[in-house]
């Protein structure tokens, strides 16, 4: 790849990922013009299904960052995959600012009670309070002062990804062709990577 | 010895939705200053409220917008977005539509829709619509009590229990031709018999006055207003009578999140989220219209007896 082609990723990257954004800045513009016109009749519903999705998508990808850099030697991705999380986090976050300022109007006893009682609401908030340490700890002084320990915390990006799945299997009442591509898109990744780890382990143990 | 009958509403005492229009016309005049001097002031405020109560209807019930109740649809066999029934629908005949009358009844078999209908008066009904997932909506339904239609066919007294069966074809119905979707497909629904003959209970045949389309479940649909919207079962295709409670689609498919009953309770919560309250559509971002939900959708004082005696913790 040419450097000026190079040059560009990052910022392409994050064009795609700001799209959704301006998507839902603008329903939501069109709502403050005429009622119903950007999210349809029930536009919390409606808001927290658009955040949710994208939540899911966007941390596939970043799930998938070191994936593909490995298979196919694409290094310049892998400048743009704490930028990917940072985007996958802020739409986990705004789902569940959504779910917390309309569902339960800030009503924190009773967000606690949903949390308890209703297990895809556990499994969302598990693998958000997930992906909150991983954000937080994402900055190169983070990664500095926890040294080696820092890939394995962010090794539970392995259990955000089915968490999130499994929250929206749970919640689901019927029709389940984007679980399948999601599950599938999360599987090769996973797959990718464990048999990459067998690799180095034979690598390892292999006599030289 | 005294013999009670369980209080029936007359059709009288249901508002029409033109009166129930006619009273906004009033408060619109008393909003503008000329209730004082055109009416006296007393004989408004005994108008007013009594008409929308007998109907029972609340006072700050307002009618769906028609746009809304036709392109916000829970129709499954079109696909489970609930802009997809109005998207998809259109490709559904509904003309010849024939429907199969079967079990404990003295006349079973086949039957043309127009003439199970034929010479039954329509009336109009407006009810507020609660669906499961916690929204709500107030429709002017047009519709003929489904007791006036189930007589027809001479219930016996077998009959416990009347179960009804949407139309199953897939060439015309997307969603049922899915390879993701776990319904067993035709769409079933049930009502104890004294649901059945209930006065409420409405087969419904058009909305806002108009012949009933196909994404809200032409030609006929049923409506319980006290129960949640997926007992009302759309396009209707088989009424059999039995006298053992009949398997709904939906508890078939969880039984632990969808009883028999399904009658709107804010006192037992849906395992996957609360039914104390309800966003009434339309709903905005920046009011979210949210509500308290009614014992039996408003309708305890209608239905309440039919469920006397019952834990309806345990029968939901």
């Amino acid at each position: 790849m040419a450097s000026a082609t190079r040059r560009l990723v990052k910022p392409g990257i994050a064009l795609a990922m700001l799209a959704p954004w301006l998507w839902l800045g603008y329903l939501i513009y069109l709502e403050t013009q005429q009622m119903g016109s950007g999210l349809g009749p029930d536009p919390v519903e409606e808001l927290l299904h658009h955040l949710g999705e994208w939540s899911l998508i966007v941390l596939l990808c970043a799930f998938s960052v070191t994936p593909l850099q490995r298979r196919f030697g694409w290094a310049v991705l892998i400048r743009s995959r704490r930028m990917i999380g940072l985007f996958a986090f802020a739409f986990v976050l705004a789902h569940a600012g959504v779910y917390a300022v309309f569902y339960v109007e800030l009503n924190w006893q009773l967000l606690l009670d949903e949390v308890v009682k209703r297990p895809y609401i556990t499994l969302g908030m598990a693998s958000l309070l997930i992906l909150t340490a991983l954000a937080v700890t994402s900055t190169r002084g983070w990664q500095r002062r926890l040294g080696r320990r820092w890939k394995g915390l962010h090794r539970w990006i392995y259990l955000a990804v089915p968490l999130a799945l499994a929250h929206l299997l749970w919640l689901r009442k019927d029709g389940y062709a984007d679980l399948v591509v999601y599950s599938i898109w999360a599987a090769v990744m996973a797959g990718e990577r464990f048999y990459s780890w067998r690799l180095r382990v034979q690598e390892k143990t292999s006599p030289s | 010895m005294l013999i009670t009958k369980p209080p029936l509403i007359p059709s009288s005492e249901i508002t029409p939705e033109s009166v129930y229009h006619d009273r906004r016309r009033f408060m619109g005049a008393a909003a503008a200053g000329l209730a004082g001097l055109a009416l006296p002031s007393a004989s408004l405020a005994s108008l007013q409220p009594a008409d929308t109560q007998q109907a029972g209807l609340q006072k700050d019930d307002e009618i769906t917008p028609e746009s809304i109740v036709t392109s916000y649809n829970n129709f499954y066999e079109f696909g489970t977005d609930k802009s997809d029934p109005a998207a998809y629908a259109h490709t559904m005949t509904t003309d010849p539509w024939t429907v199969t009358v079967s079990g404990e009844a003295n006349k079973t078999g086949q039957f043309a829709f127009e003439d199970i209908v034929k010479g039954l008066d329509v009336e109009e009904r407006v009810y507020r619509f609660r669906c499961v997932e916690a929204w709500s909506m107030v429709v002017p339904w047009n519709g003929i009590p489904l007791k006036k239609i189930l007589d027809q066919f001479e219930p016996t007294g077998n009959a416990k229990f009347v179960e009804f069966e949407t139309l199953y074809r897939p060439s015309e119905m997307p969603g049922q031709r899915g390879f993701f979707s776990s319904i067993d497909w035709p769409y079933r629904e049930g009502l104890r018999m004294d649901e059945a003959e209930h006065p409420l209970t409405l087969m419904v045949t058009g909305l806002y006055g108009k012949e009933l389309p196909n994404q809200n479940g032409a030609p006929w649909r049923l409506m319980v207003p006290w129960k949640y919207g997926f007992k009302s079962i759309k396009s209707i295709v088989s009424i059999r009578f039995s006298e053992r409670e009949p398997i709904n689609t939906w508890k078939q498919l969880q039984a632990s999140e969808y009883g028999f009953y399904a009658n709107v309770n804010p006192n037992v919560s849906h395992p996957r989220w609360s039914q104390a309250t309800e966003r009434r559509l339309p709903s905005s971002l920046f009011n979210t219209n949210r509500r308290p939900t009614l014992m039996f959708n408003g309708y305890a004082d209608e239905v309440g007896h039919l469920y006397a005696g019952m834990d309806l913790r345990k029968y939901y």
